[in-house]
């Protein structure tokens, strides 16, 4: 079943195309490895389809429904939710509260059952406090759950990001390189969580990743982009030996050379 | 049963469950220090002269107004300077019900809140497009539309010459001495810290949090914007117009001075110097602003005894030195009163061990 259809969506920044005529389909419980060099408009895609970017033409469609003109949180909603590149914590915040905020779609107090607290507010929050400290568990981050986010390493904000994209339930999950600036051990740390997730809850997992080795290893297929376009698509053994990939990477290397 | 080394002061406490560990005052240490505060303050006007007691009315009033700016601008990053004009929203929304239609101030107070936080929502909704500076002026916008309504309206608001309210009675209960307000005042003023405290442990206060830590990631992390933005500069408003509905039935006389974009920046400071997005940092705030222009005059008067005439110009000096206070605390303590006296505390909890 298709979770997520991309269709020729196109998105302009000016003169420049981050994206052009791109399709792409999704199938549900995969995970799809997008890959390309920097610029390529791979953010771009994820960003269209939680919709922080409006697309210039094209529609994206989840679980049927149409969902090019819906803001972000109403897709949040519908079951995608992300993790960035750049890591977009709430920073003042603990990690706690970083996570239990993934919960806010999943709770109901309003600002008088807030204020009040004691009561309906405070036994939600026993009742989501339990599940956030599930995913603290999985995430192996137990000893810094009241620290305030801005003060941990950059390895463990990236895992509090995951958790609170996790913590929402998703259907779809994006990841805009998780394992970015990490050592080999925190990229296999990180590699297991993904694999981990896929297996546990069947989520759906749109991945952006450097790394050929971890793409390989944990990718059902790959879609690579170049210049905002894509320009192969396949099982990783296939997209390895594509000539146009090759061209794509190894093109960019010789103009790279001549510089 | 715990034993514990009596000298350092919360080591070995531990929490056992979801509830403790999110608990404000777990520790009885906590427990106790609060209740001797409540204490203090229901016993201080049996000790102090009226003077006293009216200085602490004021500043329960102010604190109520700064909680409300802090919601707003600490806790949820939206500046506002119209934070004077939504008080002044309460004040004539109390003025005008009591003295228009008769209903009761008792009435009135509430609905003063609910007048203020419907204009300050409507004056929110520019907030989804405008940040910072451009925020400040549409802000700033409302602080002159609300004036200028309420000194041109006058057949509702009186104009310049105001309103002026009957002494508060709660049944046969008079209010309208300072010590009668004094224990009306410092209940909603508890309440008011209480529920602004569980507010920012609970969902809508951490999605206001979230907005001002970082708008984008919240929207993904499935928080509507701009309802947020709007329920907290309702929420801010709603405050702002307690404040100024208890104001009006305090001081009984109702004008358009009263509510000026002084008044707004006087609260933006209170919340600067106390700290922003800090309960405690609001209380802080509001005792320090309404206490300097007090002090000052003691001071002046005091040096006045020494240096005949010297008070005079240390009187006109005020606002300068209130503005020099400000730019001292952006400068050296940017997290307020608050943070200072946290670092003070931190130094002694674990002491002997403060290292
Ligand atoms: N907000 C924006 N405003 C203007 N141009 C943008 C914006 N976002 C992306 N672009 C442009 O769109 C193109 C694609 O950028 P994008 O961030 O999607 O690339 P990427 O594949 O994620 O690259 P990287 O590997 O470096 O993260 C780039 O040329 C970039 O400059
Ligand atoms: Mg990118």
């Amino acid at each position: 079943m298709k979770q997520l259809i991309v269709r020729e969506l196109s998105l302009h920044f000016g003169g420049v195309a981050a994206l052009f005529n791109v399709s792409l389909e999704v199938n549900k419980g995969e995970i799809l490895a997008v890959i390309g060099p920097n610029g390529a408009g791979k953010t771009s895609l994820l960003n269209c389809i939680n919709g922080l970017y409006r697309p210039s033409s094209g529609r994206i469609i989840f679980k049927d429904r149409d969902i090019t003109r819906f803001p972000p949180h109403c897709r949040a909603k519908l079951g995608i939710s992300r993790t960035f590149q750049n890591i977009e914590l709430f920073k003042h915040l603990s990690v706690l509260d970083n996570i239990m905020l993934g919960r806010h779609l999943h709770m109901r107090s309003g600002i008088l059952a807030g204020s009040i607290y004691w009561g309906w507010a405070q036994r939600e929050e026993v009742v989501h406090r339990r599940r956030v400290e599930e995913i603290i568990d999985f995430l192996e981050i137990e000893s810094v759950r009241h620290k305030p986010v801005g003060m941990l390493p950059y390895g463990l904000q990236k895992r509090v990001e995951l958790g609170r994209a996790l913590a929402l339930e998703p259907e779809l999950l994006l990841l805009d390189e998780p394992m970015a600036g990490m050592n080999a051990e925190e990229k296999e740390d990180m590699a297991r969580f993904i694999l981990d997730i896929a297996e546990e809850w069947g989520t759906t997992m749109i991945l952006i990743e450097h790394d050929m080795g971890v793409v390989m290893d944990i990718s059902d297929r790959v879609a690579v982009f170049d210049f905002g376009q894509k320009i192969a698509e396949g099982v990783p053994a296939e997209v390895r030996e594509d000539p146009r990939v090759i061209e794509a990477y190894l093109g960019h290397q010789t103009t790279a050379g001549t510089c | 049963m715990r034993l514990r080394f009596p000298f350092v002061m919360n080591c070995g406490l531990f929490t056992t469950s979801y509830r403790e560990d999110m608990a404000v005052l777990f520790a009885p240490a906590a427990k106790l220090k609060v209740a001797a505060i409540i204490g203090f303050l229901l016993a201080f006007p049996l000790f102090v002269s009226p003077y006293y007691v009216s200085v602490a009315n004021l500043i329960a009033i102010a604190v109520i107004g700064a909680l409300g700016l802090n919601i707003l601008t600490g806790f949820t990053g939206q500046i506002s300077i119209g934070h004077g004009a939504f008080m002044g929203v309460g004040a004539y929304t109390v003025g005008v019900l009591t003295t228009k239609l008769g209903l009761s101030f008792w009435v009135a107070l509430p609905l003063a809140g609910l007048m203020a936080a419907l204009v300050g929502a409507v004056f929110g909704i520019p907030s989804l497009r405008l940040k910072g500076l451009y925020l400040a002026i549409a802000t700033l916008a409302a602080q002159v539309i609300i004036e200028y309504t309420i000194i041109h309206w006058t057949s509702l608001t009186g104009g310049s010459a105001g309103i002026v309210l009957e002494p508060l009675r709660l049944g046969t209960l008079s209010l309208g001495t300072d010590t009668g307000f004094y224990y009306f005042a410092l209940l909603l003023t508890l309440a008011a810290v209480v529920f602004t405290v569980n507010l920012f442990r609970s969902r809508v206060g951490r999605a206001f949090m979230a907005v001002r830590d970082r708008d984008i990631a919240a929207s993904v992390t499935g928080i509507n914007l701009l309802r947020h933005k709007v329920l907290a500069f309702g929420l801010s408003a709603f405050y702002a117009g307690i404040a100024g509905a208890l104001l009006a039935g305090y001081t009984r006389v109702i004008t358009p001075e009263h509510f000026t974009v002084d008044v707004s920046v006087k609260y933006l400071a209170m919340i600067i110097i106390g700290g922003l997005g800090s309960v405690m940092g609001s209380i802080y705030g509001a005792l320090f602003i309404t206490l300097l222009p007090i002090l000052l005059r003691a001071l002046a008067d005091f040096a006045g005894t020494f240096f005949q005439g010297i008070e005079n110009l240390l009187l006109a000096m005020q606002t300068a030195l209130f503005g020099l206070i400000v730019i001292l605390f952006l400068i050296f303590e940017p997290e307020g009163l608050a943070k200072l006296w946290q670092d003070v505390k931190n130094y002694f909890r674990l002491w002997p061990f403060s290292y």
